[in-house]
């Protein structure tokens, strides 16, 4: 019984890391292919902190400590907090530099409610006769 | 029955060393080449996380909790990193 207990935690384990790496490489391939700065951030962004979680919940599960448990937890919360806001700010410095978007991107929705000669943000969208 | 010959782990472990080393080395040349300086500071980041991640491996491989310690620290300060890079950019931007 605790043999098949063993060999259930290894495979758990294995299955973890091997799809951990393949998601923090398709971010690094993601990084170098994709056209512009929006579309190279959503595979930063997203697929790198999702690969880098599945590693971390594979070393939850190898040691099986409360200790242990309590910094991979600590590190995966860092991480799921920090990423989106990174993420938010380098888009919105990038936007406001003057990043250009990939010629196919169907929706900026940004266009027209920022000047970029007085820098001033607008929320256009929402007229003042909307309820 | 269920015993094996080897163990999986360490080389599942080395297999995915290897991974993240190539997907740090794919973000080394985004960060190297990157046309804008918005491009450079989202491969750094990157390239934090995969740090964290090297250090998650390596120490599975070796068995050695200690260093998960380190994965805590470079996770806080490459945040605070890209947010003081975030700021800059704008402030550039908007005189």
């Amino acid at each position: 019984m605790e043999e098949i207990i063993n060999w259930t935690f290894q495979v758990v384990v294995v299955f973890l890391l091997l799809a951990g790496g393949i998601f923090s490489l398709i971010a690094g391939v993601g990084i170098f292919r994709m056209p512009d700065l929006f579309t190279r951030m959503q595979a930063a962004a997203k697929t790198g902190t999702l690969g880098v979680g599945m590693l971390l919940i594979a070393l939850v599960v190898q040691f099986w400590e409360v200790g242990i448990f309590i910094r991979a937890a600590l590190v995966i919360l860092f991480l799921f907090l920090t990423a989106p806001i990174a993420a938010h700010l380098i888009a919105r410095a990038g936007y406001i530099s003057g990043e250009r978007l990939w010629r196919k991107s169907v929706c900026d929705e940004m266009k027209g409610q920022y000047d970029q000669v007085t820098h001033a943000l607008s929320s256009g969208k929402w007229k003042q006769d909307d309820p | 029955m269920f015993t094996l010959a080897f163990e999986i782990v360490p080389i599942a472990s080395l297999i995915t060393l290897n991974m993240l080393a190539v997907a740090m080395l794919i973000a080394m040349v985004r960060l190297l080449r990157g046309p804008s300086l918005a491009d450079r500071v989202v491969a750094l980041d990157l390239i934090a996380a995969l740090a964290v991640g090297v250090i998650t491996v390596y120490s599975i491989y070796t068995n050695q909790t200690m260093l998960l310690r380190a994965g805590i620290v470079v996770a806080l300060v490459v945040f605070v990193g890209t947010v003081a890079f975030a700021m800059y950019l704008e402030k550039r931007a908007k005189p």
